[in-house]
């Protein structure tokens, strides 16, 4: 039994091209006219890649002229499409479940997505045997590679850094009560950001009260009058500021007396004006955690970095698991019956 | 034979560190199960001797300073068996562990394993005293390992440098309960410590006394501080540090001055 995987991605295609594709044609279709003994696609904003094995070596050229079968429109004849087979097959599964051939290292999305699409193969009946063997393999490996490798450790975009940092600080923001002054658009995506980890209590302020109560309205929060911001910044927890101030509004002076008041309270602030907002010796004072765009945009870039030295130790992963399951897949499926165990993993992978 | 029992437990405290010191080096700081396995083997061998030490003296075994270390470090596991799951498992295991291991190594390459000259008749009330003291000890021991823990924390926090180990360690907020926690268990204990000191019925020294009052009254005036708000987290922090290092030198003190001049 041959086992391959023909697909398009990001690495070799454009949006564009990856779009005619997207929308394959019914897994049915592949096993009774190309002859797939079974058959998984896996379509994301990323790729559109088919999986599948079948009794005879299925040329690539056919199976992009089923693609193309499909939504004939538009297509393109030299499309870059790549192609794996057996265990090359198997190792490219294995690094896209990992987050290593994503368009962010160590992304997570990926998982969930293959295992919508790995149970939608089930469910239908075109995936048998040996496609639950390796998907249920790469899942393990999935998990491995999260455990053992810090590759989906630290956020990697500016919002999801400010995130991490206030759980860092705060634990559970639940409770937490964050001021935004300013109602800048990159202050919008944080304040979503710290809202979708469960904070209830955001005030907006800005010098165009319309324009505070437009943000305020979009992230499920109240605006606050500009004069009223100082007041409210002895109360909130968090503070994001996104002024259009030419000189800082937050100096040391003016936040020294209001952190008296609240020796056990931390207030982390998140500077993302430019010019800043906050003068940076505010970050000297007891209990005051000061970011600006450019230590944040520099936390995110050494996540990457970080992800990016992890990928050699989840390559290794990898090859173990490769290696493994081909000398196991060598044995043919008579020595890889489906247990009830396996039946209780593919239900789990299910739900 | 005791002591080689205290040989083994010290040992598994070395390989828990030596295995945290490792996957520092690697650049990746992991918490795994297997320091928790380590301590909890080096805590049962730590049983072992105080059971042994115990039957062969017929009392609690705190009669020298070599035993009342090795009483220190036992209560300092208790206390982390008892709390360390309920936050951060294996982390703060290489947090204690390096200490376990400083006080055992310690207790065992200093000559201070001397056998009491008079047999010690045994007293419950005198015993009560010192193991409710030495398992205070226990928890102010662990109070400081939260507040080596939250100043590592803190100090990635404000200078902005987040390495492999930030991702691992509780939230600040967090680790400042933990250590306020700590330091009521600690409190209490030491002053029910404290208290039955007065009915063991022997002469009460005057040093030892003003000693145990000055750790009480140091613990009672950060836990104020803290009550009242008045004192910020990162100085709690640093104060459980230095408190703790004056309590341990105390007793080391106390116990060294009771065994050359005994009263």
């Amino acid at each position: 039994m041959n086992i391959f995987c023909v697909g398009i991605s990001h690495h070799t295609a454009t949006v564009e091209t990856r779009e005619r594709y997207a929308g394959a044609c019914p897994e049915q279709e592949w096993r009774s006219v190309l002859g797939c003994a079974e058959v998984l696609v896996l379509t994301t904003c990323n790729r559109v890649e088919v999986y599948g094995s079948a009794e005879r070596s299925i040329a690539t050229e056919e199976i992009v002229r089923f693609l193309q079968k499909c939504d004939p429109a538009e297509v393109g004849s030299d499309d870059p499409f790549y192609r794996y087979d057996g265990e090359a097959c198997a190792r490219h599964l294995f690094r896209v479940v990992a987050g290593l051939d994503s368009m962010v290292i160590g992304e997570t999305e990926i998982l969930g997505q293959v295992k919508k699409a790995y149970a939608a193969a089930r469910e239908s009946g075109n995936a048998g045997w040996l496609l639950h063997r390796l998907f249920q393999r790469a899942f393990r490996v999935a998990k491995q590679v999260r455990s053992s490798t810090d590759i989906t450790r630290g956020a990697v975009s500016v919002g999801s850094v400010a995130v991490d940092l206030a759980v860092k600080i705060f634990g559970d923001l639940r409770e937490r009560r964050v001021l935004v002054l300013g109602a800048g658009e990159t202050s919008e995506r944080t304040a979503r950001s710290l809202c979708s980890r469960g904070v209830s209590d955001i005030r907006v302020s800005n010098r165009s009260h319309d324009r505070a109560q437009t943000l305020a309205e979009a992230v499920g929060g109240r605006a606050v009058p500009f004069e009223n911001w100082t007041t409210q910044c002895r109360e909130v927890d968090i503070l994001i500021s996104s002024t259009a101030a030419e000189e800082p509004l937050l100096t040391r002076s003016l936040l020294a007396p209001m952190m008296r008041d609240r020796a056990d309270r931390p207030l982390f602030i998140i500077d993302i004006a430019v010019p800043r907002d906050v003068a940076p010796e505010v970050n000297e004072l007891e209990g005051v955690y000061l970011y600006d765009i450019d230590s944040l945009q520099s936390i995110a870039e050494q996540s990457r970095a970080m992800r990016r030295q992890q990928v050699t130790a989840a390559e290794t992963i990898i090859d173990e698991h490769v290696s493994e399951l081909g000398a196991r897949l060598g044995r043919g499926s008579d020595a890889l019956p489906i247990t009830p165990l396996d039946e209780r993993a593919i239900r789990a992978s299910q739900s | 034979m005791d002591r080689q029992l205290i040989l083994a437990s010290t040992l598994c405290f070395l390989v828990a560190v030596a295995h945290t010191l490792a996957t520092l080096r690697d650049g990746v700081f992991r918490p795994r199960r297997f320091n928790f396995v380590a301590i909890a083997l080096g805590f049962l061998l730590q049983c072992a001797f105080l059971s042994v030490r115990g039957h062969a003296l017929g009392r609690c075994p705190i009669t020298n300073l070599f035993e009342v270390f090795v009483f220190l470090a036992w209560s300092l596991g208790l206390i982390y068996l008892l709390v360390g799951p309920a936050y951060r498992l294996s982390l703060m295991g290489a947090f204690t562990a390096p200490l376990v291991l400083l006080i055992q190594g310690f207790a065992l390459l200093a000559p201070i394993d001397i056998p009491h000259a008079a047999s010690v008749r045994p007293n419950p009330w005198l015993e009560f005293h010192a193991s409710m003291s030495m398992i205070a000890y226990g928890a102010f021991a662990l109070a400081c390992v939260a507040g080596v823990m939250y100043l590592v924390q803190e100090r990635q926090l404000k200078s902005h440098q987040l390495h492999s180990i930030f991702y691992h360690l509780p939230p600040l907020t967090n680790l400042f309960a933990a250590i306020t926690r700590l330091l009521w268990l600690g409190f209490a204990l030491y002053t029910a410590g404290l208290v039955s000191g007065f009915f063991t019925g022997g002469p009460l020294p005057r040093v030892k006394m003003i000693c145990a009052f000055g750790v009480w009254v140091f613990y009672g005036a950060i836990l104020q501080g803290r009550y009242f708000h008045r004192v910020a987290p990162r100085r709690i922090a640093t104060l459980c540090i230095l408190a703790f290092s004056a309590a341990v030198s105390v007793l080391w003190a106390i116990n060294f001055v009771a065994q050359t001049r005994p009263t």
